[in-house]
């Protein structure tokens, strides 16, 4: 019978606006209860007081053709004194995959344990991974006193 | 080949190797009787929820909270002050702690007062009991996380309540507190027993608890056989019902925790004296203001001692009610109103006094 066939229409179009609403209200109130997780998940920026310059010690606690890792704000940094006049200073963190290098006192080089990469005393990289040089600081002598800072 | 064919080619091929459809066939044939205490059932269902609240908050505020007493108390300040929504979660984790302790009360006496706890439910009974217990073990160990001067304080008049205890009270307390005294070692052992081992002990009973009910279906008031009683499907009518019962706790849940954030305090100093009015959670306070009549010696008995054995007796007369109940219909109930008379009216004096 059409007035049947009609009213079945006019049913199904209403089922439709109904579950649509009812979903629609349950996915947003969803989306609701889940919006602050994810914005809890995300870790605040902790504030590191940003350093331009640090004390790395006195000038005879380091023999000539020796180096050490001294704290560079929250990074590490390379000290090296290549003889007893000339100072190197490099950040410590490996171009490749942030590593700590060292000295080698033998070969005269900065060498990254983890990957094989070295760099030479300009902070060139020499062989192995690593895709940039080492980014160099600057030394200055005040007194018996070495300090490390930024290079202008 | 049409979709629909295609669709029960890949069911078929599931469950031969799963089985899945043994568990289809359960959900299909639970039914929930229909009558005027109906609506007692949702209060499992309820502290089920609030419980999967609780894990699912507690695993987000893992990830900023740091066990340690040098920490603990600035790694909870900088949830609350730095993390986006830390404010949230961590008043919801405490909100929900309170509403799920309150709906596993509502759930217990409601299964007293219809008697459900009957044969072949005793050990229903007994795993639903212990289950109070160590949720009331979560909240008194979560209570001392944050470190703060009240949950110090709290923490030392309850293990020192726990070292009153004959025989083995002093080294339950030393258990407790990994120590004479609460300290770093009892914050250490308390994130253990909050994050580890209550929770892996709960999974277990829950797991029993609710396969026990599937085992021994709906009880229904006064012993009538639930096929005498109108039904409905648990899947998907009663659950369809549970879950907006959820979206309401939910609800309610989120309003309080916004408008009544959980507050922080101050940081424990073990060398401050005791801030005034201090007091436990509610869950704690009739046994505290109990504790607080009972003068200190009554004949030649200690009053602490005297409240322990008096609590540790009602304990007793409580949990082995499906033994003795038999034929004392009256003075069951007469019991679970004098429990329910005395636990709102200590509370209420503890609150106010």
């Amino acid at each position: 019978m059409p007035a049947t066939d009609a009213s079945r229409t006019v049913s199904r179009d209403r089922r439709t606006v109904v579950s649509w609403l009812l979903g629609g209200g349950v996915a947003a109130s969803l989306a609701s209860f889940f919006y602050p997780v994810v914005r809890f998940l995300n870790p605040p920026p902790v504030s590191e007081a940003s350093v331009n310059e640090v004390s790395a010690g006195k000038v005879q606690d380091l023999k000539p053709n020796s180096g050490k890792i001294v704290k560079f704000g929250n990074k590490p940094a390379l000290l090296v004194r290549v003889n007893d006049t000339e100072w190197k200073a490099f950040s410590a963190v490996c171009t490749h995959l942030n590593c700590t290098v060292q000295y080698q006192e033998a070969r005269r080089e900065i060498w990254c344990a983890c990957h094989n990469g070295t760099y030479d005393m300009s902070g060139r990289v020499t062989s192995g991974p690593p895709p940039k040089p080492l980014e160099e600081l600057a030394v200055k002598i005040r007194g018996d006193e070495v300090v490390i800072s930024r290079q202008a | 080949m049409p979709a629909t064919e295609r669709k029960a080619n890949a069911l078929d091929w599931l469950d031969e190797r799963t089985g899945w459809r043994m568990v289809r066939d359960l959900m299909d044939h639970k039914v929930v009787p229909i009558h005027a205490g109906t609506a007692w059932y949702y209060f499992g269902g309820i502290t089920l929820f609030l419980i999967g609240v609780q894990l699912f908050t507690g695993i987000l505020l893992l990830l900023y909270y740091r066990p340690t007493v040098a920490e603990a108390f600035d790694s909870v300040r900088f949830l609350m002050t730095r993390v986006e929504f830390g404010w949230l979660i961590r008043s919801i984790h405490s909100w929900s702690a309170n509403l799920l302790i309150f709906c596993a009360f509502i759930h217990m006496f409601s299964v007293v007062f219809t008697h459900a706890y009957r044969r072949p439910r005793e050990l229903t009974w007994l795993s639903g009991i212990a289950l109070l217990g160590l949720m009331l073990g979560f909240g008194f160990s979560g209570y001392l996380l944050p470190w703060n001067q009240i949950s110090y304080f709290a923490t030392k008049v309850g293990t020192d309540m726990a070292g009153t205890m004959p025989v083995a009270g002093p080294t339950l307390a030393r258990l407790l507190r990994g120590g004479e005294d609460v300290g770093a070692a009892t914050l250490t052992r308390f994130f253990d027993f909050h994050v580890i081992i209550l929770p892996l002990i709960s999974f277990a009973l829950i797991g029993l608890h609710v396969l026990l009910v599937q085992q021994h279906g709906m009880s229904t008031p006064g012993g009538i056989p639930a096929t005498r009683l109108a039904q409905m499907k648990f899947f998907p009518n009663f659950f369809l019902r549970e879950l907006m019962v959820w979206y309401g706790v939910l609800a309610v849940l989120g309003t309080l925790a916004a408008i009544f954030p959980w507050e922080l305090g101050e940081k424990a100093d073990p060398f401050a004296s005791a801030p005034a009015g201090i007091r436990p959670e509610w869950y704690f306070l009739a046994e505290f203001y109990t504790l607080k009549l009972i003068p200190s010696h009554v004949w030649i008995i200690e009053g602490e001692l005297l409240g322990l054995l008096g609590f540790g007796l009602l304990a007793a007369v409580w949990v082995l009610l499906p033994f003795w109940e038999v034929n004392r219909t009256k003075v069951a109930t007469g019991v679970a109103v004098f429990l329910i008379c005395y636990l709102a009216v200590f509370t209420f004096l503890g609150y106010v006094k």
